[in-house]
């Protein structure tokens, strides 16, 4: 078993995309698109260790991945923060919120663990909606420039490689990850709780310690977010939003980082091409998304790889 | 007094209706083990079916009727069209399946009948009774009416009709009550069906109280799935519990403590709930098998 080699080959050729994707983008606009979709990549790689490795459902996520974005803004907008100091401080804040969390959620099952991530996710998005004084509420409020040793980072090329390198660090730990022992220990649960403990693995630890690194992950792709976009509303912790990197997971197809990474390409991608169907966008894109997952319910990754007959991990 | 008994109305009346959505859940739960996401949208629909064809003159009960049936409909495409191909995909596609039909039924609800709010009138006028001292609106006995009149149809259906007992027996055990011949498929279809049903009442209950629009059944299905939660997944005594119970913790908190908070209330709850009971109030205690 060679553990090291396909990663290396699977980044590059992620890397090559990422640096050839920009020259093929017509205009900025695209090139702001195409940010999005790296910085959605990076929540989706995260959730796809808990939701398709681990086997536990989270309806909540952007909750985590608002909380992220609120800190940058707000530590940088009202208090001032270094940038980056504020982006480490929410990161250490939503871990700490996903630990403190994590035990009582994660022992729940099924859809009373989706029914909880999903009421965690809402009182998030209630909250930042309410502390008008902070968040600015539902309006949202303005972000200011990630500031990095005196140099202001602004700019959608910029950006565009800043969340570009930032997902291929993510997808390079994920990877990683999967092939460490924790990693098998996490599939080991997917496959039986019971049958994992009984050969020694803490099932609680190993859960609590995926849900917490999912969360970080979201934490960080908001913080980057917020200062890319330089403006943060409430809607980045709806429900919806929770739904949409879900289903980008599911899409691309459940335990696959590059589906995790195809998924938040498609959906990222797909509002943007219905957006001139102005009133039927909501219309087609309920279709489509009913579509896809009744004829590819394994998602793209899987059902391709399995055409080819090759086994993906 | 007066004022904690006007919290405990509006509570009430909430929490009927929110008991009527978790019943819809709770139903469909039982047939397939499928939590229904498009469950809120049956709520729209009721709501704003009835308002358009009131207005096109149909008298209101006429009206309701029609609305009532719409959505049944709806609920039995869903089920044919969505749900029975996917029948053996993962929970988790399952969910995103019905979360999607909430979407696009949603945008089918906004093409058709605009963003802005409809009103529907009270039906029996907006003359307050005053009971010790509260205002007690008769849209308000109604709500409880109806919804007592359907709990009570309901339970005869479940206990004394054959097809109901065949629905029971298919939630039981799928697989024997396919044995001794029930249609299990027909189950599920009819419990789509049934569930969408109880949705477009409660949407057109609610709706001269709360007024309704296309996006009313987003917080209506979700608060409805915490009642479900809350008193435990598939239980019908658990669902009129939780969801009495999540109005009244919800009318009390907005009355007592902060109508900001109002909505959050719910969630906060059902986590406390869930964290002592992981499997809900009165849940049936079905242990995991290995």
């Amino acid at each position: 078993m060679s553990l090291t080699r396909p990663h290396t080959r699977g980044l590059l050729a992620l890397g090559a995309i990422a640096v050839i994707l920009p020259l093929l983008l017509p205009n900025p606009f695209y090139v702001d698109v195409a940010t999005k979709i790296w910085l959605n990549a990076i929540v989706c790689v995260g959730l796809n260790l808990l939701v398709g490795y681990a086997g536990q459902i989270s309806l909540g996520h952007a909750g985590f991945y608002a909380l992220g974005a609120y800190a940058s803004a707000v530590l940088t907008g009202v208090y001032g923060w270094p940038g980056l100091g504020a982006l480490a401080a929410g990161a250490a804040g939503v871990g700490l919120i996903a630990f403190g969390v994590a035990r009582p959620i994660l022992k729940l099952k099924g859809h009373y663990l989706a029914m909880a991530t999903l009421g965690l996710g809402i009182i998030i998005a209630i909250v930042l909606n309410r502390e008008i004084g902070l968040t600015g509420g539902p309006d949202g409020r303005a972000v200011p420039p990630l500031t990095v040793f005196g140099v202001r980072l602004v700019g959608g090329a910029l950006w565009y490689w800043i969340a570009a390198g930032a997902m291929l660090l993510a997808v390079a730990l994920a990877l990683n990850l999967i092939d460490s022992p924790p990693g098998r220990a996490l599939r080991a649960l997917h496959g039986s709780e019971v049958a994992a403990e009984a050969i020694g693995i803490d099932a609680t630890r190993a859960k609590v310690a995926v849900f917490v690194l999912s969360a970080v992950f979201a934490s960080v792709a908001g913080s980057l977010y917020a200062h890319a976009d330089r403006f943060v509303t409430p809607a980045e912790a709806g429900f919806l939003r929770s739904v949409e990197f879900v289903t980008m997971i599911v899409l691309g197809g459940l335990a696959s980082t590059y589906g995790a990474v195809l998924g938040a390409a498609l959906l990222t991608v797909l509002p943007q091409l219905l957006a001139g169907l102005a009133d039927y966008e909501h219309i087609l894109y309920g279709a489509i998304l009913m579509g896809v997952m009744i004829f590819l319910p394994h998602g793209v990754v899987p059902s391709l790889a399995a055409r080819w007959g090759r086994r993906q991990t | 007094m007066a004022e904690f008994l006007q919290f405990t109305f509006s509570g009430v009346t909430v929490g009927a209706i929110y008991a009527l959505v978790a019943l819809g859940f709770a139903i469909i739960y039982n047939a397939s083990q499928i939590i229904n996401f498009a469950q809120g949208e049956f709520v729209m629909l009721g709501g704003m079916a009835t308002v358009v064809l009131a207005a096109a003159g149909l008298p209101l009960p006429v009206a309701i009727v029609g609305a009532v049936a719409i959505a049944v409909a709806v609920g039995l495409l869903l089920e044919r069209g969505a749900v029975e191909p996917a029948r053996h995909a993962s929970v988790v596609t399952l969910i995103i399946i019905t979360i999607g039909a909430s979407i696009f039924l949603r945008g089918v609800a906004q093409v058709l009948f605009g963003k802005d709010f409809h009103r529907l009138p009270a039906f029996s006028g907006d003359a307050p009774i005053v009971v010790g001292g509260a205002m007690l609106l008769p849209q308000t006995l109604w709500v409880l009416g109806v919804t007592a009149l359907v709990v009570v149809l309901l339970h005869g259906f479940f206990t004394r009709t054959l097809f109901g007992k065949a629905m029971l027996a298919t939630a039981h055990n799928p697989l024997a009550a396919a044995l001794v011949g029930i249609d299990t498929r027909r189950m599920l279809a009819v419990s789509f069906g049934l569930a969408a049903g109880l949705g477009a009442i409660a949407g057109i209950l609610i709706a001269p109280i709360t007024l309704t629009a296309y996006d009313v059944g987003i917080m209506l299905g979700l608060k409805g799935f915490a009642a479900a939660i809350l008193g435990g997944l598939g239980s019908f005594p658990g669902a009129i519990v939780g969801g009495l119970l999540l109005g009244l913790a919800e009318a009390l908190t907005a009355g007592y403590v902060s109508s900001a908070y109002k909505d959050a209330i719910a969630f906060v709850a059902i986590l406390a709930v869930l964290f002592v009971r992981p499997s809900g109030l009165l849940s049936l205690g079905r242990s995991e098998r290995v």
